[in-house]
């Protein structure tokens, strides 16, 4: 049934910190190698050799650039994963005219039941994310599962039970856990860094939060080129004077 | 958004027909059985048509009739189940009235009024969107109601004028007048709705609002994918001058001088041919305007790929 519930048990997500993340692509790349063999219709690639390869992916990374209003303070590089951010009030569920799109009861993962998805492409043009790919090999609408088939998974080593965009990023970058408990890791992390919602004004109450980066260090003065050429004092000196006058 | 001729011919057409099923339903042509049966025939074949056209757009379309279940949330699921039951009330009251001379005018209200639904509906798919405020922040279920009855009024009239019935001139240009400012209200507002119009900018997407003015660096993928293709649609927009111009001429200006030329020629029997031909450049013009409702909206998501 495609109405949200009241409330859920549970509101598993990921909180996916800006300030360390290095922009590897290392997450986005074990997703599709993941979920293209696991939950419902493989993530399908077209032309993936040709000229204009295109394919389905339910994580990306952007970067940008960002410029500060401050003049003196040095621009900064961010490297931005985007992925289903599993709202509370998610518009992709309701507008979902099959019932193929739910968001579950007991953990708030949003899934798309693809026996029973049309292929519409409604929900994807309600998400304001982008979080939601039509897969044009199946036909069906591919999103983000929360590694739904890893997570409960009691035939991997409890370490794994984490989705695996979470359990290959290298730097340390993405954490998975229950937002709607306030005494969990995750919660404590958001309340201690100030985890921020994206586009809050679409009233979509994302349960995935973003951790900003951490202010950078002031650009050093014009000393800078000076300290590149250090003065020579002693015997240096004298032969660097020495050799000038030559 | 991504302009899908089979939506441009769906949306359309099947305006057209429910526009048509709310004029039959409201009475019109009553006085004659003939009518009944030929307006009857092409108001059902219209929106069956249209409903056919809107299969193509399907990834799955094995699954199309699970789209009558969720009523409850889905507006396109209303949309689905209204149409159903506005052509099932009609070919009702045309059954009772045709086959077993029995004429229920209350049954034909309640045909009109599911038409009205239904068209109601198809406009709501696409103003309930917030990502996209040029269909949300603008009068779209208007624009959608003028265009399906309008049309839907002048096809009714040219039936009743090719089988010897007075045909409503005067309605027809009052609707036409009204449909052309409908649609000129709607691009006023349009023209105001960019993709910050409830306050979303690659700031509040990115939530780097704070450090400063965000700019795309690098896009994901070297390539295109399916987001952009669906909803970063570019290609076009260079000629929506034309196109609108396209859509202003032919969809209101000319059928507004053949419905004038109807009304002169009323007594040689050739005025409804001529609204007829009304019909079909009204439906040409409409479409051009449908393909630019689709190709000029801007999604918010685009802006994670700095489309500002």
């Amino acid at each position: 049934m495609t109405t949200l519930p009241e409330r859920t048990e549970k509101k598993l997500g990921l909180v996916i910190d800006l300030d360390i993340c290095v922009g590897c692509h290392a997450c986005a790349v074990n997703c599709k190698e993941w979920n293209t063999g696991g939950y419902g219709a493989p993530l399908s690639d077209q032309d993936p050799y040709g000229e204009d390869p295109s394919g389905t992916w339910l994580n990306r990374i952007h970067t940008y650039e960002v410029v500060p209003e401050i003049p003196e303070q040095p621009a900064q590089i961010i490297h931005f994963p985007r992925s289903c951010l599993h709202c509370e009030d998610a518009p992709c569920v309701t507008v979902c005219p099959t019932g193929a799109s739910y968001k579950r009861v007991e953990d708030g993962i949003v899934l798309v039941n693809e026996d029973h998805c049309m292929g519409c492409g409604l929900c994807a043009w309600a998400c304001p994310y982008g979080a939601r790919e039509m897969d044009a090999a199946a036909g069906v609408m591919k999103k983000c599962t929360l590694c739904v088939d890893r997570i409960y998974n009691e035939n991997i080593p409890e370490i794994d039970r984490v989705p695996a965009c979470v359990r290959s990023c290298p730097a340390g970058a993405r954490h998975f856990g229950d937002l709607g408990d306030p005494d969990s890791d995750v919660s404590q992390l958001v309340a201690d860094r100030g985890g921020l919602d994206l586009m809050p004004e679409q009233n979509t109450k994302p349960v995935n939060k973003y951790l900003p980066p951490r202010p950078k260090d002031r650009a050093p003065g014009p000393d800078l080129a000076k300290l590149a050429q250090p003065e020579a004092k002693g015997f240096l000196g004298w032969l660097d004077r020495a050799l000038e006058k030559i | 958004m991504h302009p899908a001729p089979s939506l441009v011919v769906f949306t359309v057409l099947s305006g057209l027909g429910l526009g048509m099923i709310a004029w039959i339903g409201l009475g019109l042509g009553s006085e004659s059985p003939l009518f009944g049966w030929i307006g009857g025939f092409i108001a059902l074949a219209v929106t069956g048509l249209g409903g056919i056209a809107s299969v193509g757009h399907l990834g799955q379309p094995k699954n199309a009739w699970r789209a009558f279940s969720q009523w409850r949330s889905s507006w396109l699921s209303r949309e689905a189940c209204l149409m159903v039951t506005a052509k099932v009330a009609l070919a009702l009251y045309l059954g009772l009235w045709l086959i077993f001379d029995l004429r229920i005018q209350p049954l034909g209200w309640v045909a009109a009024a599911l038409a009205g639904a239904t068209i109601y509906a198809t406009s709501m798919i696409y103003a309930q969107l917030r990502t996209v405020p040029s269909w949300s922040a603008t009068p779209t279920p208007h624009l959608f109601i003028a265009m399906a009855m309008s049309g839907g009024l002048m096809a009714v009239s040219a039936i009743m004028g090719m089988v010897g019935l007075e045909m409503p001139i005067l309605f027809i240009l009052v609707w036409l007048v009204g449909a052309a400012g409908t649609a000129i209200w709607w691009q006023t507002q349009a023209a105001g709705a960019p993709r910050g119009f409830h306050g979303s900018s690659m700031e509040t997407a990115t939530g780097l609002s704070g450090l400063g003015r965000v700019s795309l660096l690098e896009p994901p993928h070297t390539g295109s994918n399916y987001l952009l293709k669906e909803m970063a649609f570019e290609v076009g927009r260079a000629r929506a001058y034309q196109l609108r111009k396209l859509g202003a001429v032919l969809g209101f200006l000319v059928p507004i001088v053949l419905a004038l030329g109807a009304w002169a020629l009323v007594s040689t029997g050739a005025a409804g041919l001529v609204l007829a031909l009304a019909v079909i450049c009204h439906v040409a013009g409409v479409m051009a305007l449908r393909w630019l409702f689709f190709a000029e909206a801007q999604h918010v998501q685009a802006l994670y790929y700095g489309q500002r």
